[in-house]
């Protein structure tokens, strides 16, 4: 009981998005953390340092960060929930392994609290310049789960349902947030232990004889032993059988892992994704946004709708799977869409493939702020016409 | 009518057998004199974690009936880091290349030595890359020949054992396969001990690295280690280079330091106690 009491900040407080994050993460039953500072993720680090212990969890200060998420994946197979921080230089580094986790159905997070790019950039400025990298970054066909908070509430709310997605379907999900809502304070409402939902990996229901550590359930996810349960299994990242045993130079071996890790995540992309509308009902014209800069175009949408023009919001909680659907439903009701991002056109060509016909304008912003309220309304404006 | 078990059978998984490896390579050996220190050590093989890297010994972690991971190159010590500290309780052994170990993964290397984490690591040391079909690494010798020094290696290599000690290891040992009972109880020891052990095995790549280097076959190669090596327990690591004339065996390093996990649990207990006072 004191142990749980200590790990859920139960109350209202006044707070830093990156320090919510952490405390989503414990909230959520992180107990391994392992990464390497980088600004504007710092903060994350520096805040588990300093709780972990206090919850008997381990906090860790790696090398760098190819051995931060390599930590990641250890400590998640010896039957820990864990997590790494970074920013697009680490997490560039990381990305190799999150196709090992991917592989290998390993269960964890990794945050990126995106600055500017490319190299090492703008290191204190927001940007959304990693969302295609979060989806592309690793080799091979793979399939991530990103989720995009846009306050300092749902930076922790989102970091709990990160680790509840990535326990449900054994597999990695990224926390995409921006530098705004890493820095940024606002209030928060942390609730009560029990009223938090927190998922745990299933875990097999047969004697080893009969368990193998890659034989999926009819949802496709394979239930998970960890070291030193008795299982014995072997696990790799080349390509295998059920059994976890390389299976190098078989066509159907191949096709058949690819496309259940895939489908693993495609076809219950119903489940996991999230978006937000507002004011869609009857729009003529939508806004397209996520994270920090959807939050700008809630007032430019207000705004719009003071003078008149039917505009309204959808936001997307969760960036991959990307939400072909609920973009396709939008598009077909309004006359055009306007998309905003922290980017030169990344989540566009997203919006653009899904929503056919519609027109899309798109507004880019590089740099330190996101999109002013009446730059979007000029967009709002011109996507009338 | 019984069928007559092979006295490893329990430690090895039969699925993955025939093993890859070629005719005369060291690997089956390091394989064979890990297997059989478990079993004189009678450790329970339910707590104990293999984990290798990518190369032709980074295989040997799905030969052994033990929990076993193949990580990405280079990255085997870091992952194993992870294990570790988040399960105390499991033994976690790495076995690598010499590449996969110092090359790529030469950063995590240090760094675990340095914060003596308790993971034993055991290196295939044979001169080369052999998975990519004999290109040089970082203990390549100077002058030999290999598939990308055409002229000659015009690299200095790695002294692994100093390399080692000098990073904070607890234990550091060098031997070769022509040695298996000393290495097989270097390994007993190696496991018994607290905090980052290290031994480094001579290894044969005949197919390879002896072809090119005018030892063509497993035995060639076990020739030179006969010829050229010295038993030297507890002399200097830093003194113990190996070139073609001598190849300085033993254990180098064996000392007593806390460990990094048991430092981090000593942290945490404090921190716990003054939680609860706090309260
Ligand atoms: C990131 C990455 N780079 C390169 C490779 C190709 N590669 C596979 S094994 C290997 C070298 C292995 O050498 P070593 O560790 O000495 O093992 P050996 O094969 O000699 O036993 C290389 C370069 C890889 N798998 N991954
Ligand atoms: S290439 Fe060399 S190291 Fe690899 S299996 Fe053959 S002999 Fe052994
Ligand atoms: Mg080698």
């Amino acid at each position: 009981m004191a142990e749980k009491s200590r790990a859920v900040l139960t109350g209202k407080h006044f707070m830093e998005g990156d320090i919510a994050c952490a405390e989503g993460a414990i909230a959520a039953g992180c107990r391994f953390f392992a990464g390497y500072p980088i600004t504007p993720a710092t903060e994350i680090a520096e805040r588990m340092a300093q709780r972990l212990p206090e919850v008997e969890g381990v906090y860790i200060q790696m090398e760098d960060e190819l051995a931060s998420m390599a930590a990641v994946i250890g400590a998640s197979y010896a039957g820990v929930k864990s997590m790494t921080a970074t920013s697009g230089p680490g997490f560039s580094l990381m990305v190799e392994n999150i196709g090992l986790a991917f592989m290998t159905e390993t269960p964890c997070v990794i945050v990126n609290i995106m600055r500017g790019g490319p190299s090492t950039g703008q290191p204190t400025k927001p940007s959304q310049q990693d969302v295609m990298q979060a989806k592309w970054g690793s080799h091979g066909d793979y399939e991530i789960v990103a989720l995009a908070p846009s306050s300092v509430q749902e930076i922790f709310d989102l970091t709990i349902e990160a680790f509840n997605l990535s326990e449900t379907y054994r597999t990695p999900v990224v926390v995409l947030a921006d530098e705004i809502v890493g820095h940024m304070r606002e209030r928060i409402t942390i609730p009560k232990a029990d009223e938090i939902r927190v998922v745990n990996r299933k875990k097999p229901q047969v004697p080893p004889g009969e368990y193998a550590q890659f034989r999926p359930d009819e949802d496709l996810v394979p239930p998970m032993a960890c070291f030193g349960e008795g299982y014995r299994f072997y696990a790799t990242g080349l390509t295998h059988d059920e059994s976890g045993h390389p299976t190098t130079s078989s066509a159907e071996a191949q096709q058949k892992l690819v496309q259940r890790l895939c489908d693993k995540i495609r076809k219950n992309a119903d489940r996991i994704v999230k978006t937000e509308r507002t004011m869609l009902e009857d729009a003529e014209v939508a806004v397209v946004a996520y994270g920090i800069t959807s939050r700008s175009a809630l007032s430019a949408v207000r705004k719009a709708r003071e003078t008149g023009i039917k505009a309204g919001l959808l936001r997307l909680v969760t960036l991959w799977p990307f939400p072909d659907k609920q973009i396709s439903q939008v598009a077909k009701k309004v006359n055009a869409i306007v998309v905003l991002e922290m980017n030169y056109g990344q989540i566009v060509r997203e919006v653009e493939r899904a929503a056919k016909e519609t027109p899309v304008i798109f507004l880019p912003k590089l740099g330190e702020e996101p999109h002013k309220p009446a730059e979007i309304l000029q967009a709002i404006g011109r996507a009338r016409q | 009518m019984s069928e007559e078990l092979h006295p490893f059978e329990t430690f090895l998984r039969r699925e993955m057998i025939p093993h890859i490896w070629c005719d005369g390579c060291g690997n089956g050996i390091i394989l064979n004199c890990y297997v059989r220190a478990l079993k004189d050590l009678d450790i329970d093989l339910n707590k104990v974690v293999t984990v290798a890297g990518i190369g032709c010994i980074g295989r040997i972690s799905g030969f052994t009936n033990t929990d076993s991971f193949h990580t990405t190159h280079g990255r085997a010590v870091a992952f194993a880091t992870g294990v570790k500290l988040a399960n105390p309780e499991l033994k976690l052994v790495v076995i690598s290349g010499d590449g996969d170990l110092f090359a790529i993964g030469g950063n995590h290397f240090i760094h675990a030595a340095r914060r003596n984490v308790d993971i034993h690591v055991i290196c295939a040391n044979n001169f080369n890359y052999g998975m990519t079909g004999g290109q040089y690494g970082p203990t390549t010798p100077l002058d030999a020949w290999t598939t990308t020094t055409p002229y000659g290696n015009v690299e200095h290599p790695f002294n692994l054992v100093h390399l080692a000690a000098a990073s904070g290891a607890a234990y550091v040992a060098r031997w070769t396969t022509l040695h298996a009972r000393r290495l097989t109880e270097s390994i007993k020891k190696a496991l018994q001990k607290e905090g980052f052990s290290f031994i480094e095995v001579i290894t044969p790549c005949p197919e390879i690295y002896g072809r090119y280097n005018k030892m063509r076959t497993g035995i060639d190669m076990m020739n030179w280690f006969r010829k050229a090596s010295e038993i030297r327990n507890q002399s200097d690591p830093a003194k113990a280079e190996i070139t073609p004339e001598r190849i300085v065996i033993g254990e180098f390093l064996d000392i007593e330091k806390p460990s990094f996990g048991r430092l981090l649990r000593d942290m945490t207990t404090r921190v716990q106690e003054k939680m609860r006072k706090g309260r």
